[in-house]
């Protein structure tokens, strides 16, 4: 039996045991749940709130918005004759209003007189609606008693989208889109940032399970002990991309199946290009009926955006440095778990391990503002920060050369910290007992076979 | 025959010397303890022969030959220190083991079918090993071992964990693979066990090798000359013969036969002092007193320390 037969044989114990586990098939459900749940939750919120017809009770002592409220399908206005407003509020309980509106005298001159009494806190819409009605309605009479015909105001009025084009070297050009470039980045440097902590803590548990249940030494008189860490590793690293390929195909297949059902209008718009989702889907649903034009540029713009987006780069890139990273924390987390005799005992290494990597998490939000800054470039070299970094930085466009270099970088760092972690593994498992030291590791290191 | 020897093995960890220039030989088809105190050396040395570790220094040798990677095939190796997956099925843990150890997955199950019935487990097949009580563990533990048909089996305490019947179990199984011609390292605490199954034994103390031999050469090699001895007649009729020959250790007189123990004079055999002591005597019963292992170790252990100090 070879080397590398008895590596797959431990890769296929490691995978099987762990796909096997109820927690991974419930990882598998419940993510795309949660992810489709995040891209299709705000949408069918927002759509849901209009569905309820709002009766608004307007108690208006100015006179100035007696019928002047325009009505949508589910904002309806009643216009109380003039009375005590305090008797209307009294008598809330007793109405099927939704809310109360009362607007003083003093509208005019003061911002503040328009008061919404409920019983519950009035939607922002509701509320958008009504400041938006009486603004317009005062707007009109402060240009009349300047001289200015609505008609001017409507000619002076300028609105400008900008498209940003990037000049490819070849002279192309490319319609970019940062919405969606920042999105994609955060995707990719957040899927890499968890994985890596996840699947490396997995790695350190199945290495203190081996040598907690003694197992350890009856695998290492058939194995030798590198040949155990990597076939965990390579193990649980593959568990690691079958549950990204679930989540993938399964977040897909639920969010075109579910998001037609919950809203049949959005579906019709958002369906075509299944990501321009990420872009704010906010500003699509105000924008529908005003700037029908706006949007439409914006639409076709991120449709050649996604077009122009060079999808297996961005593939190959995420698995390359999601590989990298992974193996170069996991090899860190393995020598951990070599370590120690339990759990509870990890506290003390796992800081300087899980430092660069929080470094990187909280340095993505700069790097993806900025993906030129020399910052960006620097913690897409570091070894330990690049995985996250660069999957941040990818989407905007990274020179080549960059990444290539990055990934040397990473394949070098990866081997030295993997021979390191061997060398202090392969020593740490048959320690029991004894409160392990960073000194004592450094020991480890120098011990010959 | 020879089956494997280690020559002048070293072995330095940080702080401590674990092995000075240890050698063991060991003959094929035999059973060979190797003993020693807490903290000799005897595992070091074990991981050593496993190629858990290697040595500093010394070399090893396994039929005929330098020890090579591909021997682990041809060991098999029960730890102290030993356990199984809990949340994995007996059968499927017992199969990938085999495979570790270089069998087939179909070659693997065939054999362990087999075992299980043996050992009357086979309804355990699809538990999971938390599931399973110690000793139940331990007899897959075991079966795990031997498996792959090793011509070397390595035990390093294999009857801890195990209740009487099983260690008789256990036992028996042991004394039938050396009659198939499997070689035994057997590295235990248990004198009892070293007298009743060990052909030859070696000796750690502290890193260093203090004895070894055939156990049969080892007593005789550490009997004093002393004999036991019960008869019936008068204590006084022998008293001449037995200073004259003898350094009496101990006399207790009883209602019917007496006993008596002592040391026989250099010169002397133990015919000889019989002859004359039946003549004044009836003699019941005589016995030479052979030292246990236990006495030995402590004896030997206890020289050495005072050596070291």
């Amino acid at each position: 039996m070879t080397s590398l037969n008895k590596i797959g044989t431990i890769i296929a114990r490691e995978y099987n045991t762990r796909v096997r586990k109820k927690s991974f098939l419930i990882m598998s459900i419940v993510g795309p749940i949660l992810f489709a749940g995040l891209m299709i939750t705000p949408a069918w919120m927002a759509q849901m709130e209009d569905t309820e017809e709002k009766v608004v009770a307007v108690a208006d002592s100015s006179h100035l918005m007696l019928g002047e409220f325009p009505e949508t399908k589910y904002i309806k206005f009643v216009y109380l004759p003039n009375a005590d407003i305090e008797t209307y509020k009294n008598n809330f309980k007793q109405t099927d209003y939704y809310a109360l509106l009362y607007i003083s005298q003093v509208v005019a001159s003061s911002p503040n007189a328009v008061h919404l009494y409920s019983d519950i806190s009035p939607s922002l819409g509701v509320q958008m609606h009504i400041a938006n009605a009486i603004e317009k309605r005062l707007e009109r009479d402060k240009l009349k008693t300047f001289g200015i015909d609505e008609s001017v105001l409507k000619a002076v009025k300028t609105s400008i989208t900008i498209r940003s084009v990037k000049l490819s070297n070849s002279g192309e050009e490319k319609v970019t889109n940062f919405n969606l470039y920042m999105a994609m980045g955060y995707i990719g440097g957040f899927l890499i940032y968890f994985t890596i902590f996840f699947s490396g803590a997995q790695v350190m548990r199945g290495v203190i399970e081996e040598k907690t249940s003694r197992i350890i030494e009856v695998i290492i008189s058939s194995v030798k002990p590198f040949e155990l860490m990597m076939g965990k590793i390579i193990g649980v690293g593959l568990v690691a991309l079958t549950q990204f390929a679930l989540w993938g195909v399964l977040t897909l297949g639920l969010y075109s199946t579910v998001l037609p059902i919950l809203m049949p209008d959005a579906a019709k718009i958002t369906n075509q290009p299944k990501i321009e989702n990420f872009a704010d889907t906010g500003s699509s649903l105000q924008t529908q009926a005003p700037a029908n034009d706006e949007f439409n540029t914006e639409i076709s713009g991120m449709i050649g955006a996604i077009a122009d987006i060079n999808f297996g780069v961005i593939i190959i890139s995420f698995l390359f440095f999601f590989f990298g990273g992974y193996f170069l924390y996991s090899a860190m987390f393995a020598a951990i778990g070599s370590a120690v005799d339990s759990e509870a005992d990890t506290q003390q290494f796992m800081l300087p391990v899980t430092l660069p990597m929080i470094i990187s998490i909280v340095a993505m939000v700069n790097v993806i503002q900025n993906p030129e800054s020399s910052l960006a470039f620097w913690l897409s070299m570091i070894p330990l920060t690049s995985p996250v970094i660069m999957m941040a930085r990818i989407p905007f466009g990274v020179p080549y050369p960059q990444i290539i270099l990055s990934a040397v970088i990473l394949i070098a760092s990866f081997v030295a910290f993997t021979w390191m972690a061997a060398k202090i593994y392969r020593t740490g498992i048959l320690m029991y007992g004894k409160k392990t030291s960073w000194k004592e590791m450094w020991k480890w290191l120098t011990y010959k076979n | 025959m020879t089956i494997f020897k280690a020559v002048d093995i070293d072995k330095q960890y940080a702080n401590h010397l674990a092995l000075n220039k240890v050698s063991i030989d060991v003959p094929k088809a035999k059973i060979f303890g190797l003993l020693g105190p807490n903290g000799a050396g005897k595992t070091t040395l074990i991981r050593i022969i496993n190629q858990i570790t290697a040595p500093d220094s010394g070399q090893l040798f396994f039929d005929g030959r330098p020890l090579k990677a591909d021997d682990v095939y041809r060991i098999g190796y029960l730890p102290e220190e030993r356990g199984l997956y809990k949340k994995m099925k007996v059968g499927e843990q017992a199969v990938y083991l085999a495979r570790l150890k270089g069998l087939s997955k179909a070659d693997a199950v065939k054999k362990l079918k087999y075992w299980f019935d043996k050992f009357e487990i086979l309804p355990w097949w699809d538990k999971k090993i938390e599931e399973l009580s110690k000793g139940m563990q331990q007899k897959i533990q075991f079966i795990v071992t031997i498996l792959h048909e090793p011509e070397l089996l390595i035990f390093d305490e294999p009857f801890s964990g195990f209740d009487p019947i099983n260690t008789n179990l256990l036992k028996q199984e042991i004394l039938a693979l050396k009659e198939k011609g499997v070689t035994i390292i057997f590295s235990t605490h248990n004198m009892a066990s070293v007298e009743e199954i060990c052909d030859n034994i070696a000796l750690i103390n502290k890193s260093v090798k203090i004895l070894d031999g055939r156990v049969e050469d080892i007593k005789q090699q550490f009997k004093t000359n002393q004999f036991e001895c019960t008869y019936a007649g008068d204590f006084n009729a022998a008293a001449s013969v037995i200073s004259q020959k003898s350094i009496l250790l101990e006399h207790r007189e009883n209602h019917v036969t007496h006993y008596l123990k002592a040391e026989l004079n250099p010169s002397v055999s133990n015919n000889e002092f019989l002859t004359a002591l039946i003549n004044k005597v009836t003699i019941t019963s005589f016995n030479e007193v052979i030292p246990s292992m236990d006495d030995i170790f402590i004896k030997v252990v206890e020289k050495a320390n005072l050596k070291i100090e």
